[in-house]
């Protein structure tokens, strides 16, 4: 079947109901995008399907059809995705695992609303588990982010 | 980052003349410990680009702490390097990056950068000097007529880079001794500085043991045994074999290997194996039932841990007496476990996130019939640690290379998160007793405590060394030495470990997660029946200890202590020091709806010099987090000798909602460098819990934290 990741049409040789993240991780070579829990508990394998937010471990990939696939990989080349320099600028990775899933969902957060409050950021960011507790740097990087993005406007 | 580009940077760096500079780093150091040590190989911590990249390599593992940039800091202080072209990189395991003193390659106990604060910067300085040398012969003249800033040295008009001189420095031997900077002339140290591995970690570029790639390697699940003490007696793989992309099951040392083109083949296949297990001794472990013997045992005196005497005259009938009981935990990293191995002949490579390098390396050398130097390790980045990757019997490593070994090709082996949560060593459960008597002011006169919870230690090569006449250090650490109990003259502290077949390890900050609850919630307890405020109470204990009272009565003032919370809320309070960090904090809490919320909480560190200030205050942050995951949350079950919880679902962890306004005060401190990675985990609970009682009246003495209905 083929998918459209990161603005390429890849094809790919996998049963339909094989997860989303492993056709990502395995087959294509992507490993940015994590497995932590493999039942949608973790948010560390979020990816964008559309620019929405999902958790690719539990998105069989025949329902993924022709919609986009976002994944860390395809935000900017160099880390220059305001969401990326916000997260630098606010020194927010610790072991760095559960990452790329935090800022798919910030991304997506910020994309639907620009000005998140701290209780949006609760709601949209509830999902994506940190055990080492980089909660407070997520939320001062999300609104670092929005306030980069206002700027740039 | 593919596995070939990392094997050839560490592979052939030696040998790039003119590209890198190795450094002899001879024990340079007066203070250093007194046993004699191996002069490091070359090019062991440092190499110097032509293009003037500066890399660090490192003795321990990143999983989080900030040593990619702290101990990378420590070199380029000395050094005088450019900062913007210095990155880290992970050292191979051997013998010259052991622990001083220790002698094994590790990370843990909180001691990368305080354990390393000499080495590293004497590596700094030699080099400088190394460079100066070649920069003067080049130029005829001696090293004290140059000056040098950011990787430039100069002479008069002229200037040279360090990268241009690299290749001559590596020539010249390195000198005898070295001159450190005096603190006051610190540029990095004591400073902000930004972590040097968020641009791999913010692009997903950042390689963990579970992304390890390269050309023939295949992905193994592992069926593990079902329950504690249950033995593999038969299996059947036909079922697995017919899954599409299996390719091989095997048998490991108690379970089965199903090797596959890639993890979901695997787990489909690892799911449809048959097996047959021996049913375990008794009917299994029973968290139940065990915890309900160390209640009985707790009220029997151990093996002594400290005894002054006079502790049975002194506890009358006055005594308050109260039992504290923390329940088995498991680390639950982010990154599940994962180990990659491959071998060739006599040879193995493994690539994996290790806390434990070289007993990793002895025990894959054991298990292949060869030697530890033909036994290449690789570190990865590690998706989280907190003492799960750092395993004595090297459980996770050890198991990739049986499967391995029987596959007869390259595997990973990836443990998936209900395989990582069920497969033991657990953060053991323990119970206190502890009965105190009161003198007329209320004060405690004798102190009596029973702990009762399972060794870590025993049976583990670490036995010798950490437990003295039965007693495990890790058991029992911060009870005879609280500072709260200095002008107790009674005190009696005694240690039960019972055995049981569930496996143990240390858990992020190890014995002071529970023996910190216990004493502070007492001292709490204490300062309640006498009818004193909880901070003057513990002033008035902490009299001969000014570092403890600071922390605590700045945490306190920070806090508003004095000033009364919010409606509906309550503060509460806790100082202990572990790792030699001392860290009070202060949770203001409420209740909605028959559940504890923490606000907010204020902590006042006192860990001597602070070296990343920035990085300092994410390990407060993080460990307050991990601490209150414990405090709220964490509880592993057993019955029949299975463990009940899986997944996050029902071992759920904090999350952002939940999260608390944390703010962090580093104290300006002369004391000796102690640890920040752990430290501020355990005062969490007890704060907590005595917030919560200052707020309820519910005195709750078990963790996880649960109200009773109202």
């Amino acid at each position: 079947m083929k998918l459209d990741i990161n603005g390429a049409i890849r094809e790919v040789d996998a049963d339909g109901d094989m997860p989303l993240l492993w056709v990502i991780r395995d087959l294509l070579q992507l490993s940015g995008t994590k497995y932590g829990c493999g039942m949608a508990q973790c948010g560390a394998c979020t990816v964008h399907l559309d620019g929405k937010p999902v958790r690719a471990c539990v998105t069989p990939v025949s329902s993924v059809g022709t919609k986009k696939v976002t994944t860390i990989e395809g935000l900017s080349k160099d880390g220059s995705h305001p969401v990326q320099r916000a997260w630098a600028e606010a020194d927010v990775v610790q072991c760095g695992y559960c990452q790329s899933g935090q800022i798919m969902t910030a991304v997506a957060l910020l994309a639907k609303k620009p000005e998140p409050t701290d209780a949006d950021i609760d709601a949209a960011l509830s999902g994506n588990i940190c055990r080492c507790g980089t909660y407070a740097r997520v939320r001062d990087a999300i609104h670092l982010a929005s306030r980069l993005h206002r700027g740039a406007k | 980052m593919t596995v070939s580009r990392r094997g050839f940077l560490v592979g052939t760096a030696a040998g790039a003349a003119g590209l890198v500079i190795s450094f002899h780093v001879p024990n340079l150091v007066k203070a250093a410990p007194k046993e004699a040590q191996p002069l490091p190989s070359p090019n062991a911590f440092l190499r110097i680009g032509s293009d003037d990249s500066v890399t660090v390599l490192l003795a321990h593992s990143e999983m989080g702490q900030g040593i990619w940039t702290g101990l990378a800091m420590l070199i380029a202080e000395e050094l005088d390097c450019d900062w913007t072209k210095v990155n880290s990189e992970h050292a191979p395991a051997a013998p010259v990056y052991a622990r001083a003193g220790i002698g094994i390659q590790m990370t843990g106990g909180s001691s990368s950068t305080n354990g390393e604060f000499d080495r590293y910067r004497n590596v700094g300085a030699a080099a400088k000097v190394m460079l100066l040398q070649a920069a003067a012969a080049r130029w005829k003249t001696t090293p004290s007529k140059l000056a040098v800033a950011n990787g430039v040295i100069t002479f008069g008009d002229k200037k040279v880079t360090y990268g241009e001189v690299a290749e001559a420095a590596m020539k010249l031997a390195p000198p005898k001794t070295v001159k450190l900077k005096d603190p006051k002339e610190w540029k990095l140290i004591g400073t902000q500085v930004r972590r040097l591995d968020t641009p791999e970690k913010i692009t997903g570029k950042a390689q963990f043991g579970i992304d390890v790639s390269f050309p023939g390697l295949r992905t193994a699940c592992v069926l593990r045994p079902p329950a504690f003490g249950a033995t593999l007696v038969t299996f059947d793989g036909a079922e697995a074999m017919k899954v599409p992309g299996v390719e091989k099951v095997v048998k490991t040392a108690n379970g089965v290997a199903v090797v596959a083109k890639h993890f979901w083949a695997a787990k489909l296949g690892r799911d449809a194996v048959k097996a047959e297990w021996s049913a375990p001794e008794g009917g299994g472990a029973s968290t139940e039932k065990l915890l309900a013997g160390f209640r009985e045992l707790a009220k029997t005196e151990g093996t002594t841990v400290k005894d002054t005497g006079k502790v049975a005259d002194k506890l009358g009938a006055t005594k308050l007496e109260a039992f504290y009981e923390v329940p088995y935990l498991a680390h639950a990293m982010m990154e599940p476990l994962n180990c990659t191995v491959k071998i060739d002949g006599d040879t193995c490579e493994i690539w994996t996130g290790t806390q434990f390098q070289t007993v990793d390396q002895m025990a894959a050398a054991g298990i292949l019939g060869t030697t530890p130097d033909k036994v290449t390790i690789h570190t990865t980045f590690l998706g989280g640690g907190f003492g799960r990757r750092a395993n004595p019997t090297s459980d996770f490593v050890a198991e990739a290379v049986i499967v391995a070994k029987a596959a007869g090709v390259p595997v990973k082996v990836v443990w998936t998160r209900e395989d990582d949560m069920r497969g033991g060593y657990y953060r053991p459960a323990y119970v206190h007793r502890v009965q105190v008597a009161t003198d007329k002011a209320g004060m405690p006169e004798a102190w009596h405590h029973v702990v009762v919870g399972q060794s870590i230690l025993a049976g583990t090569p670490f036995e010798k060394f950490l437990v003295r006449n039965g007693v495990d250090a890790t058991s029992i650490e911060g009870i005879a030495e609280s500072p709260y109990l200095e002008n107790t003259k009674a005190k009696h502290v005694s240690l039960h470990s019972p055995k049981t077949p569930i496996t143990v390890l240390w858990w992020r900050s190890v014995g002071n997660t529970h023996t910190a609850f216990a004493i502070e919630s007492m001292v709490d307890e204490l300062a309640h029946k006498a009818g004193t405020d909880p901070l003057a109470y513990r002033l008035a204990l902490l009299k001969g200890k000014p570092r403890f009272a600071r922390a605590l009565q700045t945490a306190a003032d920070q806090a508003g202590w004095s000033t009364p919370p919010p409606a509906g809320r309550a503060r509460g309070l806790a100082v202990h020091e572990s790792f030699g960090t001392i860290i009070a904090e202060c949770a203001e809490v409420s209740v909605e709806g028959g559940k504890i919320r923490v606000h907010a909480v204020t902590a006042a560190v006192d860990c001597g010099t602070a070296v990343n200030p920035l990085g300092i205050e994410a390990q407060v942050q993080g460990s307050i987090v991990f601490g209150l995951t414990a405090a709220l949350h964490g509880k592993l079950t057993l019955e029949g000798g299975k463990v009940v919880e899986s997944n996050f679902h029902d071992y759920p962890v904090l999350r952002m909602f939940e999260m608390p306004k944390v703010s962090v005060h580093i104290l300006p401190s002369d004391a000796k460098m102690g640890g920040i990675g752990e430290p501020a985990t355990a005062p969490i609970a007890p704060a907590v819990a005595n917030a919560v009682f200052a707020l309820t009246k519910q005195r709750l003495r078990t963790l996880p934290l649960r109200l009773e209905a109202t």
